[in-house]
């Protein structure tokens, strides 16, 4: 019985930690940068395609990740010089209907290139197997995904919280123009947040991808996933993020496991009610004014 | 009567006398012509709700595809009378409409974003699940309905087709004009603009913004019961968010708060839809999301205001000249 809970509690954490991984990445464009980012999965889709373009030709599974991460980035970085900046400035309607249309063009070109069928990313042969944790045999890949949504959890914690980089972009985020008048070069910044942003969901799409399976619908299908992830824990919330990922999850797995029937609904009748309970999010960010 | 009296009453004719003329031009061609008038119908619904109350949407698919679905069950479970089944598709789109509404409106923004799309979710989620109601991946196939008033039959060439979506369209045209010309229709202006000020001088705003809501469902619905009995299909795909996607291009393109923006936007993602696809399937997803972010960065407004904008660009280089 204890074995069978732990077993539900790591699948549970795993997928959590799967969403974490990805939609921390769009905490800080909407939470931090207030930019409506619909296109965040897409962003995710473009790096899990480079990491199964790479890894499919025999590339190392982690260099792949890295190249996933920063292809993302770089067009994250390309996307907000071009497409995005016009629209700090503009309501929310208008950041859905561009970033709508980016994914429109993202699954287009996706589908044109590497075809309407689902592309898998080739993990390396020890992650593929289960390995012994004590009281049962446990797919290493899951327990690869909750190490690596932990330490990706940390760092971020530490340079937000403990760098000057983080200290600024506080600062730019709390008060735009206050923070350019001691000097702070916003409009760079923001830029580079929104491309670490970027490289996250690249990372967290290919690293994930042996769960949210890689196909051109990706960007539009799991975009919702996100999107709740980062509302139900408060928008702008790293721990919030956190939190609710992890509730989402085991909540999903528990659904799985439980009541087979419901288990689709079950996610988002889960964050109705958790919007119900808490409408600012589990975990709302600190006002810093 | 004034000049611009004219050019208005002009203005409003002629769509329509396009849409008559449309039937004896291109008799072959019907069948496009009754899914743009769907269209047209469905991005007006999504312009009460998107564009006139400012409540942020991407779940208009849900009524959609449940009218569509309402439609073709009705047909092939209870009665094949396509009237009775349009009303029974309003209905029942109304209802959700109304009762999705009620859980979802006090939020706004992102979250109320969030929820539309996780509504859209569930709902694509049990069509494809509930194989025996649905059909799930197959659709609803074989659809049969009665003749219209027991006299127009729908025939293979899509007359009856054509002319029952015209008056529908007509009908919810002219209720949608109505309503948005109306003290109700200003107050949702108000609410898009300051709901807190709106508030604080006494409007209702939320029972404001259900009631719209639950219409703009109902237009939806019938939207998706056109469809159905158009087509004698009902596929997963009306329940898709590249569905909700898509009509919020076909609004844009034609401009929001105009009733007449989704007649030029329905008319052009269609006929781009269906050039481009012809070419390569998949790239009407990429023109489409093109024109969507150019629409978006260069004329706010809808290439309604193409002509409007090229002028405002000229009365700006002359007045450089000037200078």
């Amino acid at each position: 019985m204890l074995s069978f809970g732990l077993t539900v509690l790591l699948d549970g954490i795993s997928y959590g930690m799967i969403l974490y991984l990805i939609s921390v990445g769009l905490t800080v464009t909407m939470g931090l940068m207030r930019v409506v980012n619909l296109a965040h999965g897409a962003f995710a889709m473009i790096g899990g395609y480079v990491a199964g373009f790479l890894t499919q030709r025999g590339c190392n599974f982690y260099l792949a990740a890295l190249g996933a991460a920063a292809a993302a980035a770089a067009i994250g970085a390309a996307t907000e010089r071009t497409i995005y900046r016009p629209l700090y400035r503009k309501g929310e309607l208008a950041q859905v209907l561009l970033t709508v249309g980016f994914v429109f063009v993202a699954t287009g070109a996706v589908s044109e290139v590497f075809g309407a069928f689902p592309y898998p990313v080739v993990f390396p042969a020890y992650l593929t197997r289960p390995i012994d944790i004590g009281f049962r045999e446990y797919p290493a890949y899951r327990l690869f995904l909750i190490a690596s949504g932990a330490v990706i959890a940390l760092l971020l914690w530490l340079i937000l919280d403990n760098s000057l980089f983080g200290a600024r972009l506080r600062a730019a985020v709390d008060n735009p123009r206050m923070a350019r008048a001691v000097g702070i070069n916003v409009s760079l910044l923001f830029t580079a947040t929104f491309v670490v942003g970027c490289g996250l969901a690249g990372l967290g799409g290919a690293l994930g991808s042996g769960i949210l399976s890689l196909e051109p619908a990706y960007a539009l299908k799991y975009v919702v996933l996100f999107l709740v992830v980062v509302i139900v824990g408060g928008e702008g919330s790293f721990e919030g993020s956190f939190v609710a990922a992890m509730a989402l999850g085991v909540i999903d797995t528990l659904g799985k496991y439980f009541v087979a029937e419901a288990a689709p609904y079950l996610l988002y009748t889960a964050a109705f009610a958790l919007l119900l309970w808490r409408p600012k999010g589990l975990v709302p960010p600190r006002s810093l004014t | 009567m004034s000049r611009t009296r004219v050019v208005a009453a002009i203005g409003h004719a002629l769509p329509w006398a396009i849409a008559v003329a449309y039937f004896f031009a291109a008799p072959s061609d019907l069948e496009f012509g009754t899914q743009v008038m769907i269209w047209i119908l469905f991005a007006i619904s999504l312009d009460l709700t998107l564009g006139y109350a400012g409540i942020l949407t991407l779940g208009q698919a849900a009524f959609f595809g449940l009218g569509a679905y309402i439609a073709g069950l009705f047909a092939l479970h209870v009665c094949a009378d396509p009237i009775l089944g349009h009303f029974a598709a309003i209905g029942v789109a109304a209802l959700f409409g109304a009762l999705t509404g009620a859980m979802i409106l006090h939020t706004s923004g992102v979250t109320l974003l969030m929820l539309t799309l996780a509504i859209v979710s569930m709902l694509s989620q049990y069509a494809n699940r509930a194989t025996d109601l649905t059909g799930g991946d197959n659709g609803l196939l074989g659809i049969r309905l009665d003749p219209i008033f027991g006299v127009f039959e729908f025939n293979i060439f899509g007359k009856t087709a054509y002319v029952y979506a015209l008056v529908v369209l007509f009908g919810w045209f002219v209720l949608a004009w109505r309503i948005v010309h109306s003290p109700f229709g200003r107050s949702l202006d108000g609410i898009r603009q300051n709901p807190h000020r709106m508030r604080a001088i006494g409007t209702p705003v939320w029972w404001r913004l259900l009631a719209i809501y639950a219409i703009s469902a109902a237009m939806a619905g019938s939207a998706g019961a056109l469809s159905a009995h158009a087509t004698r299909f009902v596929g997963l795909s009306v329940l898709d968010l590249l569905t909700s996607g898509s009509v919020t291009v076909a609004l844009i393109l034609g401009g929001t708060r105009r009733l007449y923006g989704g007649f030029i936007g329905a008319t052009i993602y269609l006929v781009v839809q269906d050039y481009s696809a012809k070419i390569n399937p998949f790239f009407w997803e990429f023109v489409v999301g093109g024109l969507l972010i150019a629409t978006v960065l260069l004329l706010e407004r809808g290439l309604l205001d193409l002509g409007p904008a090229v002028l405002r660009l000229r009365d700006r280089w002359r007045a450089g000249q000037r200078k």
